[in-house]
C-alpha cells in the first residue's frame, strides 16, 4: 500500500547521516482507508453483521414475530445431531441432496464450459453468434428457467418425453418426480443454464495465454494434445481454480431449480439444504434453527473450499518443481 | 462481484402452495425487534366499542392487504371501488400479494409497523396471526352487526375464535369440487355425475372404453392433500386434535383415504407420477375427463372454453364431507391502536360482509346464509355444489398449524401417491413429526 517506489530496501543505518526517510505510511494509510471505506461499510453491514447476528440468532429459539425469544444455548445445534429430533432427517437429507447435486454438477460445469471455450476461441465464421447462443440462457432468471423446464420435462404432457417417444425411446421417464431422473434433470438444466458464464471466464483466460508459448511448443513438435496438456491447462490454473470455487459455492447454494421444478419431490429427495433452511426460517419462522443449519452448511463449504484451494496449490508446486 | 446464478429471489405464481420470498425483509428486521412485540403498546381505548354506525370522522386512508391475485382479483377490485364511492372519508390503499408470500410478509411488515390496517386472510391462518399479535379481536364488530353463528355456513364460525376472542369475519367459504368433461361423458354414455366410489369406478371404466386412456389423474402435490383431507373426513377420521396437541391422521381412516388415492393409479385410471399442476392442465386440454380441484378455478375454466360440468365430490367413504376454507376479514393490531382507524376498518369489514353476494363472481360461495339466497349466487356455477356447503370441515384454530402441514402431511401424501411408501408408513412417520412440531408450537405460542 505504499505510493513511493524504492528499488532498494532502505537501510536504517544510513538514514542517520543521510536525509530523512521519505515521508510515507501515515498519510498513505489514511488515503487507503478512505478508498476502502465504501467497501468496508457495505461488507460490515451486509456480510459481517449478519454473520455475527446469525450466530447470535442460532443460540435462541428465535421467532421474530413473537416478543419472547428465549436463549436456548446450543439446542438448535444438538437437535441437528440428534436422530430423534424432527429436523434431523430432513436436514441431513437436504445436505445429502445438496451433496449429490454438487458432486454431479461441478465437474460438468468445469469441463463442458472449457470445451465450449476452446471451440469458441478458434477463428471461424459466425463465432460471435455461437458465443451469444451459448451465453444466452445465463441471462434468464431462475424463475423463467425453472418454469419453462418444468413444462418441458413433465412426465405425462411434456415435450421432452414426447420427442423421446417419437424417437422410439422410453417416453415415460418421470423427470421431475422420481430419482435418479430428477437429478439428471436438475443437473442437466443447471449446466444448460449456467455454462455460458464459466465459458466466458475461460475464454478470457485462454486469450491471456501468450502465443509464444504455443509457437515454442509447435517448434518442439508438440501435437494438439500435448499443447493442451503442457501449455493450456497449466496457464489456465488460476482461472480454473476460480471457476471451481465459484461453481462449488453456487451449486451448494442451489435452491431455485429444485423449488420450481420438483418442489423437493419425490417426498423430500430433491429438497436442497438452502431450500430446507428457507422453509424452516422464512415459512415456519424458526429462525434459530435455520441459522444453526446455515452455520453448519457454511462450515462445510469453508472446509471444502480450503481443500480445493490446497489441491490446486499442491498441483502447482508439484508441477513447478 | 459474481452473482450466484443459483440464487433465487422470486417464486413462481403457478401453484397455490405457499412458500417464500428471499426478499422478505424478515432477516433484517429480526435484529431490530427490540423487546416489544407487534402492537406491544396497544392503547386499550382504541379497541372495542364499535357502534355499528359507519365511520364519520376525518378522512383517512387504510392500507388493505389481500392475496386475491387470481380470477378473484377483479371481483375484489370492484367491491373496493364501490365501497370507496359509498364512503367519502375512507380511501383504501390496496396491496395484493400472492397468498404464498402474504403469510410471510404480513408478520414481518407488522413487526416493522408497516403492515396493513385491514385485510383478508384464510380461516386457518387466523389463530397463527392472533398468537403472533398481528391481528386484533373484532368481537364488538360482530356484535354491532348482529352477526351470529346461525347467520353463517356451518362450522365456518368456530375456527375464527382464538382464546375466546373472534378474529375474523368470514367473507366466503371455498372448497374443492369435481369437474368433469361433458363431451367425454356424453361419448361414454354417462348421464349422471358420479356420487360415490362405485359410480366413479363405473364412470372411469366407461370412459376408458370410450377411448380416454386415463380419465382421472391423481395428483401427488397440490391439491392432493386437500383431496386427502376430504377423504379422511369422509372415512370418519380427524386430522388434528382440537387442542393442537397432536396429528391424528395416521389411523384407519387415513390409511383408507390414502390407499384409495393410490388405487386410482394402480387401476390405471391415472398415469403414474402426475407432476405438479399437470392433472389440471390435462383436464383443460381434454386429456383426462375428471379432476378434483378448488372452486377458485371456475373463472379459469370458463375462460378456457372447455365444456365442463361441476359436481360435489363423490362420497368415497362413509359420509359426505369435504375440505373447506374461508377468506376472513381481519383488522390489524396497528389499526386497533387508533380509534378512528379501527372504526374505519370495521366499517369496511361490515360493509363488505353485507355486499358479499357479488363476491360470487370470484367463484366463491358467500359465507352468510342470507347472502346465498341472492341471485348473484343462485345464478353462479358453484351453486351446483350448494349441498356440499353443509358438509364442509375446517382445520381447527391452532397457531402454526398451516406451517406444520406443509413439510409433514403433504410429504406423506406425495410419497404414498407416488407409490414410494405404503400409506400406513407414510402417515405414521409424518403424523409423528407433525405431533412433535405441534408440541413445540404449543410451547412457543404458550397456549
Amino acid at each position: 500500500m505504499t505510493a513511493t517506489v524504492t528499488k532498494a530496501v532502505p537501510d536504517p543505518a544510513r538514514d542517520r547521516v543521510g536525509k530523512p526517510p521519505p515521508a510515507r505510511r501515515r498519510g498513505d494509510g489514511l488515503v487507503a482507508w478512505v478508498f476502502l471505506a465504501p467497501y468496508l461499510v457495505l461488507f460490515t453491514v451486509f456480510v459481517l453483521a449478519p454473520i455475527v447476528l446469525g450466530l447470535w440468532i442460532s443460540l435462541h429459539s428465535w421467532d421474530f414475530t413473537l416478543p419472547n425469544k428465549p436463549f436456548v444455548g446450543l439446542d438448535n445445534y444438538t437437535a441437528l445431531f440428534d436422530p430423534g429430533s424432527v429436523s434431523f432427517d430432513p436436514f441431513w437429507n437436504s445436505m445429502q441432496a445438496t451433496g449429490i447435486f454438487t458432486l454431479f454438477s461441478v465437474p460438468l460445469l468445469i469441463v463442458v464450459p472449457l470445451a465450449v471455450a476452446m471451440v469458441m476461441n478458434q477463428r471461424f465464421r459466425g463465432r460471435n453468434v455461437f458465443r451469444a447462443i451459448y451465453f444466452a440462457p445465463y441471462v434468464l432468471g431462475v424463475a423463467v428457467v425453472g418454469v419453462m423446464w418444468r413444462f418441458l420435462l413433465d412426465r405425462n404432457i411434456g415435450a421432452v418425453n414426447s420427442y423421446l417417444g417419437a424417437l422410439g425411446l422410453p417416453d415415460d421417464i418421470a423427470w421431475l418426480s422420481s430419482v435418479p431422473p430428477a437429478w439428471v434433470a436438475l443437473v442437466g438444466v443447471t449446466v444448460w443454464w449456467t455454462l455460458g458464464f464459466n465459458a466466458v471466464i475461460y475464454i478470457a483466460g485462454l486469450q491471456d495465454i501468450p502465443r509464444e508459448l504455443y509457437e515454442a511448443a509447435t517448434m518442439d513438435g508438440a501435437g494438439w494434445w500435448a499443447q493442451f496438456r503442457n501449455v493450456t491447462l497449466p496457464s489456465l490454473r488460476p482461472v480454473t481454480m476460480f471457476v471451481t470455487l465459484i461453481t462449488i459455492i453456487s451449486s451448494a447454494n442451489m435452491f431455485g431449480q429444485s423449488f420450481l421444478m420438483t418442489n423437493g419431490a419425490p417426498a423430500r429427495e430433491t429438497q436442497t439444504a438452502i431450500f430446507y433452511i428457507a422453509e424452516t426460517g422464512l415459512q415456519n419462522f424458526q429462525m434459530g434453527q435455520a441459522a444453526a443449519m446455515s452455520w453448519i452448511l457454511t462450515l462445510a463449504l469453508m472446509v471444502l473450499s480450503v481443500v480445493v484451494f490446497a489441491i490446486f496449490r499442491l498441483r502447482g508446486s508439484l508441477e513447478s518443481s | 462481484m459474481h452473482r450466484s446464478p443459483l440464487f433465487v429471489p422470486t417464486r413462481s405464481g403457478l401453484t397455490r402452495r405457499g412458500f417464500l420470498t428471499v426478499t422478505a425483509g424478515g432477516l433484517l428486521l429480526a435484529g431490530c425487534g427490540g423487546g416489544e412485540g407487534v402492537g406491544g403498546q396497544r392503547d386499550q381505548e382504541g379497541v372495542g366499542g364499535f357502534s355499528g354506525e359507519a365511520y364519520d370522522g376525518p378522512a383517512l386512508s387504510l392500507a388493505y392487504w389481500n392475496g386475491f391475485t387470481g380470477g378473484d382479483g377483479p371481483a375484489m377490485q370492484q367491491l373496493v371501488a364501490s365501497f370507496m364511492s359509498a364512503h367519502d372519508n375512507i380511501s383504501l390503499k390496496n396491496n395484493t400479494v400472492e397468498w404464498a408470500d402474504f403469510y410471510q410478509r404480513l408478520p414481518a411488515a407488522a413487526n416493522a409497523g408497516k403492515g396493513p390496517d385491514v385485510g383478508a386472510m384464510h380461516l386457518d391462518q387466523l389463530a397463527t396471526n392472533a398468537a403472533r399479535q398481528v391481528i386484533a379481536p373484532v368481537d364488538d364488530l360482530a356484535e354491532a352487526l348482529g352477526l351470529a353463528e346461525s347467520d353463517f355456513a356451518p362450522s365456518v364460525w368456530g375456527p375464527g375464535i382464538y382464546q375466546d376472542d373472534r378474529y375474523g369475519v368470514p367473507l366466503d367459504v371455498h372448497t374443492i369440487a369435481m369437474y368433469y368433461n361433458q363431451d367425454h361423458f356424453t361419448k361414454a354414455g354417462i348421464t349422471e355425475a358420479p356420487t360415490d366410489a362405485a359410480s366413479l369406478d363405473e364412470a372411469c371404466q366407461a370412459l376408458q372404453q370410450a377411448g380416454i386412456q386415463n380419465p382421472f389423474w391423481m395428483p401427488n402435490q397440490w391439491p392432493a392433500h386437500l383431496m386427502f383431507l376430504s377423504l379422511l373426513w369422509q372415512f370418519g377420521g380427524e386430522p388434528y386434535a382440537e387442542d393442537g396437541s397432536e396429528a391424528t391422521y395416521d389411523d384407519e381412516a387415513g390409511e383408507q383415504a390414502l390407499a384409495w388415492m393410490r388405487d386410482q393409479v394402480d387401476k390405471g385410471y391415472s398415469p403414474d407420477n402426475v407432476d405438479i399442476d399437470t392433472q389440471y392442465v390435462a383436464f383443460k386440454n381434454g386429456q383426462n375427463s375428471i379432476t378434483w380441484d378448488g372452486i377458485w378455478q371456475i373463472n379459469d375454466l370458463q375462460e378456457s372454453g372447455i365444456n365442463y360440468g361441476i359436481a360435489q365430490i363423490p362420497v368415497i367413504g362413509d359420509e359426505a364431507a369435504a375440505w373447506g376454507n374461508s377468506h376472513n376479514f381481519f383488522m390489524s393490531e396497528q389499526a386497533a391502536g387508533d380509534e378512528n382507524r379501527a372504526n374505519a376498518a370495521k366499517t369496511f369489514i361490515g360493509w363488505m360482509s353485507d355486499q358479499s353476494a357479488s363476491w360470487s363472481q370470484a367463484g366463491m360461495i358467500p359465507a352468510r346464509n342470507s347472502v346465498r339466497e341472492q341471485t348473484e349466487f343462485t345464478d353462479s356455477v358453484q351453486y351446483g355444489i350448494r349441498e356440499q356447503i353443509d358438509t364442509l370441515h375446517f382445520l381447527p384454530p391452532v397457531p402454526g398449524l398451516g406451517d406444520v402441514q406443509i413439510p409433514t402431511l403433504e410429504v406423506a401424501v406425495n410419497e404414498a401417491v407416488l407409490g414410494k411408501t405404503s400409506p400406513a408408513d407414510a402417515l405414521s412417520t409424518q403424523a409423528g413429526n407433525a405431533s412433535k412440531m405441534m408440541q413445540e408450537n404449543l410451547e412457543k405460542f404458550g397456549s
